[in-house]
């Protein structure tokens, strides 16, 4: 405390004194509100004057996120000194600096940081990819019209993904979400001029608005049902501890699962993430890819204590939170099996990928979902950033039309995205291999020998992450040979692309190598014991605010099955383009009597693929326009020939019956009595309509009449 | 002091502002006649916080010179925005609102 005596009103909550919590505290820790604030300077240093450095602001936005990133690995150093000094099995407590935001209605509103392991990984993945991006950036988009723009708009994504993660609370997490939001907007649409880019920018805005909603009404319910605390660690210790009915939990998750499943585009709300890959590619790369799409999983992260026991995850076999993250994950990879574009390929990807995290918290393997984030976020990024530097040569991003071969030209964007693939693909060593068997063993679904003990025997969850697994190896192998491998396709002669974007691919493919070897399982043998399982270690909480969750162990039959479920993925599709496609003619890029051309039902399953599961017709054909059009009709339908056949055939006798009574009563008098009535307005209405000429004057003039009579009204009464 | 003097001042061009808003047709005249009608109101406000020895009057007169030029700001932008439409700030011209 005597630390922050600079900040002034500042102090550091310490939570609750039990013997067994150490508390955390460290110079990064407690000034961790350093971090977001470099880019947030720069952000409005180069928005003001940004065209008057030599650079365009670039060198600002980079020389501020190079700072945050020096910080954020300073604060990152002191919390594993902090955690190793705890010893093994002590708590460690999260460090907590507020700041009183404005008190209102005797609600002290506050402002602050929450730095835990959670935390400190998210800075150190956000401030590394941004910075990595930063770089790319001033050569792909050098001589851009707004180039400064685009480095202004950087730094405010930056601050504002920091900030959030950075939430001490839930209102502030809000502000972080509504801004990363905003950014995701603005840089998405960062070409305007062109219809379908700003098209997607507001597609990508509007979805997310959707989500938006459950998380204002998430957040508010918590914070009812806690009895009026937004503290994060506050509401995760009463849901911990039951203090908060079930009930208001379940509801408080739901509402914020929506939010979720827009920002991290999950099923069904995800159709926004492919049609942000109009933005430039390093915005996709650092926004779509590797940090703002993991916002809705580092939520559910966040607050785990809500989810964990909202969702009721221990000891069960499925739950909301599993089942839209295992669709997910099969509906992306399927899905990118079909896509021409490249980035649309990896965007489908994407979403797979953030379907698996979702699964592991759903599944209740907490330390796995934060695990892949960490891992996805350098081989995804590393592959779009490939995206890019191969479109920087081609100037497409098709795949079938203007790529092929370009292994020759491009050796390092090759080699670093064929690592990324391995990677993404799970093959070991590499990292996604780690991060994904953790998350398979964490379902503990099938009792493999050895791999038991998880949250509960969520078998559906394995046998879908399986899938995926297979599917993914196969859908990037075609990425791979569709963009490197036959012959050349495009037009003139591609090149290898400048130091400043291939340095960021080897940084990022080199981290795509070692990242998974943070988090060596349990019990591997190859290693000294003290240096498996670190990354689990020193994130995931073990003090009050976080539920006990159960560990599974893993299972090195599990792990063999899921690389042999890869490798055959990898194995199927390139028996059919190295081999298949190949030999038909070097240019092509599918059998000419493939598969989809022999059967009926592969046909049509290629056409459900490529029409995206017809959720884009769902949304804007039968939900936004189709409520007062086909629905409509057929509700009108329904009622005519469904209900009015039935009430006919039973009211006939007595229509019958009472056609007298009809003829002189209802035609006569009701009905005279109700034209009537309709008729005056009508006509007082004809008459009405003349007064509006559309003509400001006669308005005015109306106005000074009526001002004038309420004049004269006034001086003669009052 | 002759408040009289300013009111009938503040009567006189409020009605030049009247006049000027029913009858002028082109759009900047009729903008020019709000602002007369502002400020005679100004001018009554001024008065009457003078001969009442009151700051709050010219405090608002301060106010609305304000708001008159945030919202001769905005009309005409309005203004130039139908002249490139149309090519005329004829007022008369202007019914699409027409019932």
């Amino acid at each position: 405390m005597e630390s922050l005596s600079v900040f002034g009103g500042a102090s550091v909550l310490a939570a609750e004194t039990a013997e067994s919590i150490f508390h955390a505290s460290g110079w990064f820790l407690e000034n961790a509100w350093l971090v977001p604030a470099f880019p947030a300077l720069s952000f409005l240093v180069i928005l003001f004057f940004g065209k008057r450095f030599p650079k365009g602001g670039s060198e600002v936005g980079i020389a501020a996120v190079a700072l945050s990133f020096v910080f954020a690995v300073a604060a990152g150093i002191q919390w594993i000194g902090q955690v190793n000094s705890a010893g093994e099995e002590a708590a460690v407590d999260a460090v907590s600096s507020t700041w009183t935001w404005w008190v209102n209605g005797g609600i002290d509103f506050a402002i602050g940081t929450l730095v835990d392991g959670l935390a400190v990984v998210l800075m150190f993945v956000v401030t590394t990819v941004s910075l990595l991006v930063h770089v790319y950036s001033t050569d792909y988009v050098a001589g851009d019209r707004r180039y400064t723009h685009f480095f202004a708009f950087l730094s405010l994504f930056t601050a504002a993904m920091l900030f959030f993660v950075l939430s001490e609370n839930t209102l502030q997490m809000i502000v972080g979400w509504e801004l990363v939001g905003v950014c995701s907007f603005v840089l998405i649409g960062h070409w305007w001029e062109e219809k379908p880019n700003s098209d997607a920018a507001l597609k990508a805005f509007f979805t997310n608005r959707v989500g938006d909603i459950g998380l204002l009404i998430g957040v508010a319910v918590l914070f009812f049902a806690a009895e009026g605390t937004f503290s994060v660690l506050e509401l995760n210790k009463m849901a911990v501890a039951g203090e908060i009915s079930h009930l208001a939990l379940l509801v408080g998750a739901c509402a914020l699962l929506a939010a979720v499943m827009s920002k991290s585009g999950q099923f069904f709300l995800h159709t926004w993430l492919p049609d942000a890959m109009a933005g430039p590619t390093p915005v996709s790369a650092l926004i779509h890819a590797a940090t703002m799409v993991v916002a809705g999983v580092y939520l559910i992260a966040r607050l785990y204590g809500v989810f964990f026991e909202g969702f009721s995850i221990a000891g069960s076999s499925v739950n909301l939170l599993a089942i839209v993250g295992g669709l997910t994950t099969l509906v992306g990879a399927s899905l990118a099996f079909v896509q021409r574009d490249i980035k649309k390929v990896l965007a489908y990807s994407t979403i797979s990928q953030l379907g698996y995290m979702v699964l592991a918290l759903g599944v209740g393997a907490w330390t796995a979902a934060v695990f892949h984030l960490f891992t996805h976020a350098f081989f995804k990024a590393c592959l779009f950033l490939g995206s890019g530097s191969v479109s920087h040569a081609v100037h497409s991003f098709d795949m079938k039309s203007d790529m092929g071969g370009l292994r020759r030209w491009m050796p390092h964007t090759y080699k670093t995205f064929v690592i990324a693939s391995v990677a993404l693909a799970g093959i070991p060593p590499l990292a996604g291999f780690w991060s994904k068997d953790e998350i398979l063993a964490g379902t503990g679904g099938w009792g493999l020998a050895g791999g038991t003990g998880g949250n509960g025997a969520y078998l559906a969850m394995l046998i879908m992450g399986l899938a995926t697994a297979a599917l993914t190896a196969a859908y990037m192998t075609r990425c791979v040979y569709l963009t490197f491998f036959g012959e050349f396709r495009g037009h003139g002669t591609p090149h290898e692309s400048g130091p400043r974007i291939v340095v960021p691919l080897w940084i990022l493919a080199a981290l795509a190598i070692v990242a998974g070897w943070v988090n060596l399982p349990k019990g591997f043998q190859p290693v000294p014991k003290g240096w498996t399982e670190r990354f689990g270690h020193y994130v995931e909480p073990a003090a009050d605010y976080f539920p006990s969750i159960a560990h599974a162990t893993p299972s090195w039959t599990l792990a063999v099955l899921s690389t042999v479920v890869a490798l055959g993925g990898i194995a199927v599709a390139a028996r059919y383009y190295f081999g298949r496609v190949r030999a038909e003619s070097p240019a092509a890029t599918e059998m000419g009597r493939g598969w989809t051309k022999r059967s009926k039902l592969a046909a049509a399953g290629h056409t459900l693929l490529a029409k995206k599961y017809y959720l884009d017709h769902l949304y804007t054909g039968i939900v936004a326009g189709g409520i007062k059009g086909p629905i409509a009709k057929a509700a009108y339908k329904f009622n005519q020939d469904g209900i009015d056949r039935v009430v006919n055939a039973a009211g006939e006798r007595s229509v019958k019956a009472g056609h007298v009574v009809y003829d002189i009563i209802d035609q006569k008098v009701v009905d005279g009595v109700v034209n009537s009535s309709g008729v005056a307005p009508h006509l007082a209405g004809e008459e009405m309509r003349k007064m509006q000429t559309g003509k400001v004057q006669s308005y005015a003039g109306i106005v000074f009449v009526a001002a004038a009579l309420l004049a004269l009204v006034f001086i003669l009464v009052l | 002091m002759y408040v009289s003097q300013f009111a009938v001042l503040a009567a006189v061009l409020f009605s030049i502002g009247v006049y000027g808003i029913l009858v002028r047709r082109n759009g900047i005249l009729v903008l020019m006649s709000v602002e007369l009608i502002l400020n005679s109101v100004n001018i009554n406000l001024v008065a009457f916080g003078a001969l009442r020895d009151n700051i709050a009057g010219e405090v608002f007169a301060l106010f609305v010179i304000t708001v008159a030029a945030a919202e001769v700001g905005v009309g005409l932008a309005i203004v130039l925005m139908i002249y490139r439409n149309r090519r005329s700030v004829d007022l008369s011209e202007v019914d699409l609102m027409k019932g």
